[in-house]
């Protein structure tokens, strides 16, 4: 028989699933436990003296474990955004929205989340915010227990004082 | 062109569990710290890192990655990883060292066996098309085997619950083993079957775990250890990856790999053999002509503990701990990987 009497298979179907249970591990277990209730915590490096939102356990730069628990303000400074206009599958929030990396004062590191209560428009790099949380029976360990982030009102951010962030 | 010295000259590891509560870096960075500080090199100062873990493991792409965070990769480090047992990435640093690149490398392996069913986790490394759709797991893989040596008259059950005895008397004197005691063949015989003709006690536990070992080269080896177990020989043969096609009675890649390291070239002290189920071990003293005098697995070997990615690394720092502390003069360290004894990697270290 020739190859090409052969029909060629062009595609099989064989269908994988593993189903997986992670550990958050210690550092993030206090972060979400904190979160539960009301309290945003990082970790500071013994070394470098670095506070690290969320917290992983270590100092990426200096290898050392990151044990010393630092309870952090609501309050930050927006570092760079991105304006979301455009739809996407399992999209749970109305068009258009801002992702924003927010560096929380006395933070080293920006944390992700979302701001509003302001047109999309006016969010700007060093623009001052706050947390907005839901109400306190909705609270569980997640950061979705701050719906976003909202101005303060008060003077942008010199840009020296976050350009190290970015 | 002869060979440069490169020696083993810290090792650590956690203690393994069956489920750690901890994220890979978390469960890192103490062996890291512990084996740098043992190495005496400063930290900035070793020339290479390599690790082996396995994205399959852990349920996310790029896994290790995130273990980079337990390293202090600022300023910026040389890096790599195999998507293996660390026992691979050492041998990747071994021939980076020998090409003299570099003086040192810190090499480490870690994996959590407990984020997935492991034995179905396992079945991911098979061919896609024939073997993995059927869901054949790394148990059944192993009964299969164990199933034509003892049809074969190769091993006997007896045999296999020495093997499981001698591990668990053994693994009394490692604080890091999960399965450790006193139990006899009489009991392990009694036991009921689990996956015939395999009974638990023949199969590895399922362990979260990591370790790390630092190699050093010539006279900085000399410099920070004061009896490098150095690498003699080294070797890494493959069998084919269809079962079908293998004789599963025996080890041809463990003999030629034993063979090739210079194992018989003197006599052997200790052996640390990768043997994750019971009648591997026999497979394997067999296929790398070890004697009866040999000490097999005095840390209780794999069906001690198993931490996938970790447990042939350990086989190294267990070899190398027995050259440090004079047991030994000469030892072999084995690391496995595949289904059935498909990959096997024999290394050789002296004490001088």
């Amino acid at each position: 028989m020739t190859d090409a009497a052969v029909e060629p298979v062009r595609s099989i179907r064989t269908p994988i699933r593993i189903e997986y249970v992670y550990s958050a591990g210690h550092a993030a277990s206090r972060f979400l436990h904190a979160l539960a209730e009301g309290r945003i915590v990082g970790q500071r490096c013994p070394v470098c003296q670095r506070v690290y939102v969320p917290p992983r356990g270590s100092c990426p730069t200096d290898a050392v474990a990151t044990s010393e628990e630092i309870e952090l303000p609501h309050v930050g400074t927006v570092t760079t955004f991105c304006v979301v206009r455009v739809p996407f599958k399992g999209m749970r929030i109305e068009l258009p929205y801002v992702t924003a990396q927010i560096l929380l004062d006395g933070a080293h590191i920006a944390l992700m989340h979302m701001v509003s209560g302001v047109p999309a428009e006016q969010v700007r790099m060093g623009m001052r915010v706050e947390a907005v949380w839901k109400p306190r029976e909705e609270w569980g360990t997640t950061l979705e227990n701050i719906m976003y982030f909202k101005p303060t009102g008060e003077p942008d951010a010199d840009y020296d004082t976050y350009k190290a962030y970015l | 062109m002869a060979a440069r010295d490169v020696g083993i000259v810290s090792f650590a590891q956690a203690r393994n569990v069956r489920r750690a509560n901890q994220v890979a870096v978390e469960m890192l960075m103490p062996v890291l710290t512990e084996a740098v500080e043992q190495s005496g090199i400063p930290r900035r100062e070793i020339g290479f890192w390599c690790s082996g873990s396995c994205d399959y493991m852990a349920g996310q792409p790029f896994s290790f990655v995130q273990a980079v965070d337990a390293i202090g990769a600022w300023p910026p480090i040389v890096e790599s990883h195999v998507e293996m047992d660390g026992a691979w990435a050492l041998y990747e640093a071994w021939v980076k060292l020998q090409l003299g690149e570099i003086d040192s490398a810190l090499v480490f392996g870690y994996g959590k066996s407990s984020s997935g069913l492991l034995r179905r986790v396992m079945t991911l490394q098979l061919d896609p098309f024939y073997l993995a759709p059927l869901w054949i797991d790394s148990i059944s893989m192993a009964a299969l085997q164990a199933r034509l040596l003892l049809e074969g008259g190769v091993v006997t059950e007896e045999a296999m619950a020495g093997v499981v005895a001698r591990s668990r008397a053994a693994a009394r004197g490692n604080a890091n083993a999960q399965l450790a005691g006193e139990v006899t063949v009489e009991e392990l015989l009694a036991e009921p079957m689990f996956a015939n003709p395999l009974r638990l006690h023949d199969c590895p536990p399922v362990s979260d775990g990591a370790a790390a070992v630092v190699l050093a080269a010539g006279d900085l080896a000399r410099s920070v250890c004061s009896r490098p177990a150095w690498i003699r020989g080294i070797d890494h043969r493959i069998e084919a990856h269809a079962l079908g096609v293998r004789d599963l009675t025996t080890s041809p890649s463990a003999a030629l790999a034993a063979s090739k390291a210079g194992v018989h070239d003197d006599k052997v002290d200790v052996a640390e053999l990768h043997a994750p189920f019971s009648y591997q071990e026999l497979i394997l003293r067999t296929a790398m002509g070890l004697k009866d005098t040999v000490d097999v697995n005095p840390s209780g070997g794999a069906l001690g503990a198993n931490p996938m990615m970790a447990a042939g690394l350990i086989r190294f720092g267990e070899a190398a701990q027995r050259i440090w502390s004079g047991t030994a003069d000469r030892a072999v360290a084995h690391a496995t990987s595949g289904p059935c004894l498909q990959q096997n990697l024999v290394c050789v270290l002296e004490g001088s």
